[in-house]
């Protein structure tokens, strides 16, 4: 296995860290204004990723350093072609920091209504984007011989990619209704109980269609499965893992629930880049002006030196952030520090 | 407008709307540890009310600092695709690294900082506290340590490998430690820690001047004063210029744009005030004669290279690199006064007190430090133009070829929208959050009742509930 291969899966590892912890406080915001009726059920549901949104973020941060330092030419060619949805990324993102930290700040109705909006839109702005910038790279991009690419706002917004997209948007709030069933208590528990089993159904069907239409739409993914069929176990564990949510729900196992989604999104999203494999970028221009794994990674010397940071770094990362989560652990209580 | 200069407007504003916040939670964050410290070593609950207070204030700072930081990260893609492909290598494991060691570290610990007045013990809100600031150290560290390698790039070879020319890293230790590295750096952190000790004295002299928590108010000057005093004076003999020094050895061209000398000459002066007109190639002004050629060899006989000796098409904008590096300067002579009167006035019969025109300059010195700071990171990257990467890449040559002027018009205008409703959002959240006043001192049964080890975290529950089930 060469060092860009090692990178190429470690890469998928930050993405799906980042899916699986900012998906689910996305989800949080994205369901806040329908199950959350007064301001001290939103409030609840703020604190509930009051202490670990922002560690969450981090992880998109890392995802972009480490494109940027493992695979320099994705992230110009991807960053660049996708200019306004990157800039619209970015505004959403500000906004949805900035109405986390503003809303309790001050009393006034006016003032919290405006903010919990600005931070449901926002949370579900991110998803809708993020989801948006996938489908297109599923789908392919027009990049030219130099890996350069100019697609306006509109070219992104096809079919496919906003049915990923509503398909993420699902993905996400199902999250976090599962992570919010262990964060609330009383009547916001019982109306985010009765959500989840439909929000899962919904995602179920969206998801079925969304890997028909993959499937039917890209030969070069259906080939990649038909050539290597053993990368099927990763929808097949996603399958299995979103059975086990089910179950799990059901039996009020809140917490090998959000375990299970979990997987479920890793399971997806290695999926997706094992029917991508070798390619990152696909060009629709020309099948030879693909971004891979091999023409677009940084030389050895620096692919040696991040997997160094990633061996030392990891490790910490994991065990404060599984220290934080164990602290943060149990319902939501309100008091003078909370947003 | 060219799309260069549009891309390079979008930066500038960009950067420097983030750049006023990381030296204030880097510099408030070294005050927290102070006001933990001293609530762990002493019995005298003020300390845990300051640092209550305070971390209120931290916390708002630091999430505008997360929301615009994660900007640029963007940026070097979206408006520099040609810089990105070109220095991914190396710029870019450096930013990686930062995420993973520093982030990461922030990120993780934050939680229990903000939260930590109601959940922890003193000594573990300390331990959170430590880890965030740590954190945010070493994230400027990296970010200096990337920028230091735009201005003096070395450990690197260029080959075109089919993607066009891509700087490749030949030696990991001669990226991280260029020669500019440590003088920027320690140059930075005093910096930093200088706005965010006089945020403090301003917040200190605003309640005296209205006589409100007149003791905590004290407290916070006598924290901050010594401190913002004795860095001014390192800043300037020291770290400042041992920074000059360094600039005159390793971008020459850099250093005479910032005195706007022309000529290479012995006996070079150092401007005080002055103008500097590239065309015609003068710079008149009060200089102190000789002084320029004393700071670079510690002689007045030194010869110091004028810009003659570089092309005039490798010149930076002279004049505007002299007024802000010469900004910077003035601000930082007045910042020695302005604390070296406060501490006589404070030594002298405590009149520091009641002296009420001492106690206005002092609430004004948060602004002049922002600008100083700012000022200080303009002279060394206007200075560095027209490079991107100092002798390697030109800025013109490095902007995405993909993105238009209407794109960027867009870009600009939104962000030019969108940070002047946040700034102003926040100006007056900060105002009420000052205006608000400490919160009256926690109950020390409840203290002693909070987890303080490792150990009551993670083995029992805590009396007062962290949220546990």
């Amino acid at each position: 296995m060469s060092l860009s291969e090692i990178w190429f899966g470690l890469y998928i590892v930050i993405i799906a860290g980042y899916a699986i912890l900012d998906g689910f406080d996305l989800g949080v915001g994205m369901l806040s204004p329908f199950v959350a009726h007064t301001d001290t059920e939103r409030r609840i549901m703020l604190n509930a990723i009051g202490p670990v949104w922002d560690g969450n973020e981090v992880w998109l941060v890392l995802g972009g350093g480490a494109l940027f330092a493992a695979f320099p030419v994705v992230y110009a060619s991807l960053f660049s072609g996708f200019y306004l949805a990157m800039m619209l990324v970015l505004l959403v993102l500000i906004l949805r920091t900035v109405a986390i930290e503003f809303r309790s700040k001050r009393e006034s109705r006016r003032w919290r209504s405006f903010w919990d909006w600005v931070f449901s839109l926002s949370s579900f702005g991110i998803t809708v984007l993020l989801g948006v910038a996938l489908g297109n790279v599923i789908r392919g991009v027009a990049l030219d011989q130099n890996g350069v690419m100019d697609v306006g706002l509109a070219g992104l917004l096809n079919p496919y990619s906003l049915a990923v997209a509503v398909t993420a948007v699902a993905m996400f709030s199902l999250h976090g209704g599962i992570f919010l069933s262990q964060k609330v208590e009383g009547e916001l528990l019982e109306r985010i109980t009765a959500l989840v089993p439909r929000l899962m159904a919904a995602f179920f069907v969206l998801m079925t269609a969304l890997v028909g239409w993959t499937l039917v739409r890209s030969e070069a993914f259906a080939q990649n499965y038909r050539d290597r069929p053993w990368i099927a176990v990763f929808p097949a564990l996603a399958l299995l893992a979103v059975l086990t949510a089910w179950r799990q729900i059901r039996r009020a196992h809140h917490f090998t629930a959000f375990l299970a989604s979990a997987v479920m999104i890793a399971s997806l999203l290695g999926a997706v880049a094992a029917g991508l494999y070798p390619v990152m970028i696909p060009s629709s221009t020309d099948a030879a002006y693909s971004l891979t794994v091999h023409n677009a990674a940084a030389a050895d010397e620096t692919l040696t030196v991040m997997l160094v940071f990633a061996v030392i770094g990891m490790p910490f990362v994991l065990l404060y952030t599984a220290g934080v989560y164990y602290f943060f652990r149990g319902r939501v209580r309100l008091d003078d520090e909370s947003y | 407008m060219s799309t260069e200069l549009l891309d390079r407007i979008q930066f500038a504003l960009t950067v420097s709307f983030h750049f006023i916040f990381p030296p204030l939670s880097l510099g408030v964050g070294l005050v927290l540890i102070i006001f933990g410290v001293r609530a762990v070593r002493t019995d005298d609950p003020k300390w845990r009310q300051l640092s209550t207070f305070w971390v209120k204030i931290y916390g708002l700072i630091f999430s505008m600092g997360i929301a615009t930081g994660i900007v640029q990260e963007f940026e070097f893609g979206t408006n520099w695709s040609v810089y990105s492909r070109f220095v991914g290598n190396i710029f870019g494991s450096l930013l990686a690294a930062e995420g993973i060691f520093a982030f990461m570290l922030e990120g993780g610990f934050l939680g229990l900082m903000l939260f930590g007045g109601s959940r922890l013990g003193n000594r573990m809100w300390l331990f959170a506290t430590t880890m965030v600031v740590a954190g945010a150290t070493f994230s400027a560290t990296w970010i200096v340590m990337a920028n230091s390698w735009m201005q003096t790039p070395q450990g690197f070879e260029i080959n075109d490998v089919g993607q066009g020319p891509q700087a490749f890293m030949t030696s990991f230790r001669e990226v991280v430690f260029t020669p500019s590295f440590v003088p920027r750096i320690l140059h930075l952190l005093a910096a930093a820690w200088m706005v965010g000790t006089s945020m403090v004295l301003s917040v200190g002299a605003y309640y005296l001047l209205k006589k409100r928590h007149v003791e905590l108010a004290r407290t916070m000057i006598r924290v901050a004063l010594p401190m913002f005093t004795v860095l001014a004076v390192l800043q300037v003999v020291l770290f400042g210029a041992n920074q000059a020094i360094e600039v005159s050895k390793q971008q020459p061209a850099k250093l005479a744009a910032m005195e706007g000398l022309y000529g290479t000459r012995s006996c070079a002066p150092m401007f005080i005030l002055g103008w500097s007109d590239q065309k015609a190639q003068t710079t008149s002004g009060i200089s102190v004669p000789c002084l320029l050629s004393i700071l670079t060899d510690q002689t007045p006989d030194a010869t110091v290279t004028g810009l003659e000796a570089t092309p005039p098409q490798d010149w930076p904008r002279v004049n505007l690199v002299f007024q802000v590096y010469h900004l910077m300067i003035n601000l930082g002579m007045l910042f020695i006064a302005i604390g070296g009167l406060a501490c006589a006035l404070w030594i002298w019969g405590r009149r520091l007190w009641t002296s009420r025109w001492m106690l206005r300059v002092l609430v004004a010195t948060v602004v002049l430090t922002e600008i100083a700071t700012l000022s200080g990171w303009w002279t060394a990257e206007f200075g560095r133009q027209p490079w991107i990467v100092w002798n390697v890449l030109r800025t013109a040559d490095a902007e995405s070829p993909n993105v238009g002027s209407g794109q960027l018009y867009f870009s600009i205008a939104m962000f030019v929208v969108l940070y002047a409703l946040v700034l102003f959002v926040f100006l007056r959240l900060l105002d009420r959050k000052i205006k608000e006043g400490p919160p009256p001192p926690t109950d020390e049964l409840v203290i002693e009742s909070l987890p303080d080890s490792f150990g009551e975290i993670f083995r029992r529950r805590s009396r007062v509930s962290s949220g546990g089930d």
